[in-house]
């Protein structure tokens, strides 16, 4: 690859705020990292993290009036934050792409799926006509779609919700993007479509090293279909590293928490779940330390004043967790 | 009838309208057996009729076909008066916390509403009952009565929703996708919640839910259902080691788990979209998606019998468990 070596997406300390009555909702609260071509980060986080609202933050699509953004998304050398709107608009869709939870929410339900597809091959690579309809029926067939040729003539409604999310990520893969944002892609499907599409995904990801950021709140999705995690929690990132380490090591309490909380399919029925007391802090006014602490089981008084940074757990700085009594690491060298 | 058997449905069948004279048979002779003081789980993907059979229990409406016979007395059979009676000992919590409450209403009455259907007690005793109810679940009285739903989160909302449901003290609770809408930190705590609760009023459960992990976890015995048909009954912890029912298998390999070295071999993908139920496939219903069927499946529906004491499966060519399994959970290496 021409700059291996340069990540394709650096996000650094980025803050989007929210203007409510309420206050200043603090949805994302100083993020930082980074996605290389061909890699899949994923981000884990309980409902109301922040994780929509870091991704839509970075493909620019939260109304300018009530909301503040600051930081930097170096997106090939040029901040996402101050490029032109125009620019903007060739940039989303063709270089960077978004699959959201609810495809009906993204696909138009009055207009033909072909249509759809024929738009945006239009808008973004000036294919017309035969052509356009001839990818079309390509980019359908590569996502799974049975019959695509009957497809083309069909309206959204029409489709179950997985032939939908098929449509969805046919569009975003429309100009083979350079990176692929996909908001829980399969919290509201089934089990069986949602291993399905998953793995539809993932092959795409790596036939065309692209760059993928995979949101989820389910662990297990993410362990299967990511090179690296960052979980967060309230706005903020708590820990981070590759999915292996993360999952063998995690060193952050509520990541080993959130681990321990789901059921298990390998324990006997009726096996207590180790619950995390209470639920995630009021963004308006999080607390002013550690914004866990007032659900974690090895809080002190430092973790009420102070909040800890992100820091390094390993040799190379890789795997950083955001906490003063870090979880012992059975593997520690560092 | 054995005095254990709590719940009994027998031969259910639901049959919607649909405009234009046509039919959708939701579900299809499905039978089962609650006992009393068992969780009996109800596992199947999205519109497979796990919701449209706990109406039917309700009689909400009644089934189109088969029997509802709680605590030895067809649901069918009842007038009105005697029906709301029955509705006291065998209550329903729905899938959305948020909306399956009266949002104009206040908690207070939220919880009481099923004492003041039923008629049960004065306002002093129905006071101290919804006290009662709501202490149960972790609110305080003081604090929650006067409030409305949208002030709570979506875990606050399933327990006051619990709440309402307990206020009766009745036998079965229905729980449909009760954890559904809920984060998993915010899961568990009712997950073991509605464990202690079950301890606490001596209650037996139905638990409707798509994932299977979470049926695993507190059901005794687990039915799966596929397009309105059930495929296979077992003890929970012999269907997990053991599945028959390659639906069954299926559905367990494409859980994700939370291992990143996991193989992840497509062969354990589950082929194709769930057929129209308005169109059910001829002879076995999952053939289409079916990594096992042969023309006979097509040909022939097969019939629900037991293989082993309580293990029930409808399938032409069960899965030989545990070693020859061709689709063996992949949870193995
Ligand atoms: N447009 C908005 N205006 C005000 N607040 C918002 C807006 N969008 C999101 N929020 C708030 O920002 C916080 C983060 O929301 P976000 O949607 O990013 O969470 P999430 O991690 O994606 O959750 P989920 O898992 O439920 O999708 C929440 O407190 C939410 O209520
Ligand atoms: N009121 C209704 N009218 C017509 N069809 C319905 C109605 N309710 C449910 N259905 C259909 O019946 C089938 C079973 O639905 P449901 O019981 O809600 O499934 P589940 O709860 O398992 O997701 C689905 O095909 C659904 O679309
Ligand atoms: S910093 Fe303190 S409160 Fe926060 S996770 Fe670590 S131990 Fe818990
Ligand atoms: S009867 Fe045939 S098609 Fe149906 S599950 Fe069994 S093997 Fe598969
Ligand atoms: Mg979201
Ligand atoms: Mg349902």
């Amino acid at each position: 690859m021409m700059d291996a070596g340069l990540p394709l997406l650096e996000v650094t300390d980025l803050a989007t705020h929210f203007h409510t009555q309420r206050g200043l909702l603090r949805a994302v609260d100083g993020v930082s990292f980074s996605v290389r071509r061909g890699q899949t980060l994923g981000i884990v986080g309980e409902s109301g993290s922040g994780k929509s609202a870091l991704a839509r933050t970075i493909i620019r699509i939260l109304s300018k009036r009530h909301t503040t953004t600051t930081g930097r998304i170096t997106f090939e050398g040029r901040d996402l934050l101050t490029v032109s709107e125009p620019d903007m608009r060739d940039i989303r869709g063709r270089d960077i792409a978004m699959v959201f939870q609810d495809p009906t929410s993204s696909l138009n339900p009055v207009k033909q799926v072909g249509v759809q597809i024929e738009e945006v091959l239009a808008r973004h690579l000036g294919l017309r006509g035969r052509a356009a309809q001839t990818r079309a029926i390509e980019l359908l067939t590569s996502v799974g779609m049975p019959l695509p040729q009957e497809r083309l003539h069909q309206y959204p409604h029409q489709l179950s919700g997985g032939m939908r999310q098929r449509v969805a990520i046919a569009i975003a893969l429309a100009c083979e993007p350079k990176l692929l944002i996909a908001d829980e892609p399969t919290t509201a499907l089934d089990v069986t479509i949602q291993a399905q599409i998953l793995d539809l995904l993932h092959r795409r990801q790596k036939a065309h090293h692209m760059a993928m950021i995979l949101i989820s709140h389910d662990l297990g999705v993410v362990a299967g279909y990511t090179d690296t995690v960052a979980v967060m929690y309230a706005g903020q990132i708590v820990e981070q590293a590759s999915t292996r380490s993360l999952f063998r090591n995690c060193r952050m309490p509520y990541t080993a928490a959130l681990m321990r909380s789901a059921p298990n399919l390998s324990d006997p029925p009726h096996t207590r779940l180790r619950a995390i007391t209470g639920r995630p802090p009021d963004m308006v006014l999080p607390p002013p330390g550690c914004r866990f602490e007032p659900r974690c089981d090895d809080a002190t008084d430092i973790c009420r004043n102070r909040r800890p940074a992100l820091s390094a757990s390993d040799a190379d700085g890789t795997h950083r967790y955001a906490c003063w009594h870090p979880v012992a690491s059975p593997g520690a060298s560092a | 009838m054995s005095p254990a058997e709590l719940l009994v449905v027998d031969d259910l069948s639901v049959t919607y309208a649909l405009p234009r004279g046509r039919q959708l048979i939701a579900v299809a002779n499905v039978s089962f057996t609650v006992h009393k003081g068992e969780t009996l789980g109800l596992v199947g993907e999205s519109g497979c009729g796990k919701s449209t059979i706990s109406r039917a229990i309700m009689q909400l409406p009644p089934p189109t076909g088969g029997a509802v016979v709680f605590e030895g007395r067809n649901l069918a059979h009842l007038d009105t008066a005697a029906l709301r009676r029955a509705r006291t000992r065998l209550h329903m919590i729905f899938q959305d916390p948020i909306s399956s409450l009266n949002p104009h209403r206040k908690v207070r009455d939220i919880v009481a509403e099923p004492l003041a259907i039923a008629g049960m007690g004065d306002a002093e005793d129905r006071k101290r009952r919804v006290r009662a109810a709501l202490e149960n679940v972790g609110l305080d009285p003081d604090q929650v009565m006067d409030r409305r739903p949208h002030e709570f989160s979506g875990g606050q909302c399933q327990r006051i929703a619990i709440a309402r449901a307990l206020v009766t003290e009745p036998q079965l609770v229905i729980c449909d996708e009760p954890v559904s809408a809920l984060d998993v930190s915010v899961r568990a705590q009712i997950l073991n919640f509605l464990e202690d609760m079950k301890a606490h009023y001596h209650l037996t459960l139905l638990f409707i839910s798509h994932d299977l992990a979470v049926v695993k976890n507190i059901s005794d015995r687990v039915a799966v259902m596929y397009l309105g048909r059930l495929c296979e009954l077992a003890p929970s912890a012999r269907l997990y080691e053991a599945p028959l029912h390659p639906y069954t298998a299926a559905l367990m390999a494409a859980i994700p788990v939370m291992d990143p070295d996991r193989c992840r071999s497509p062969s354990h993908l589950l082929a194709g979209e769930l057929p129209s139920p308005m169109n059910p496939p001829s002879g076995c219903r999952f053939r289409t998606r079916c990594p096992r069927a042969t023309p006979h499946c097509a040909a022939h529906e097969p019939e629900w019998r037991e293989t082993e004491a309580g293990h029930f499966v409808a399938c032409h060519f069960p899965l030989v468990a545990p070693q020859g399994a061709t689709i063996s959970p992949a949870r193995q290496p």
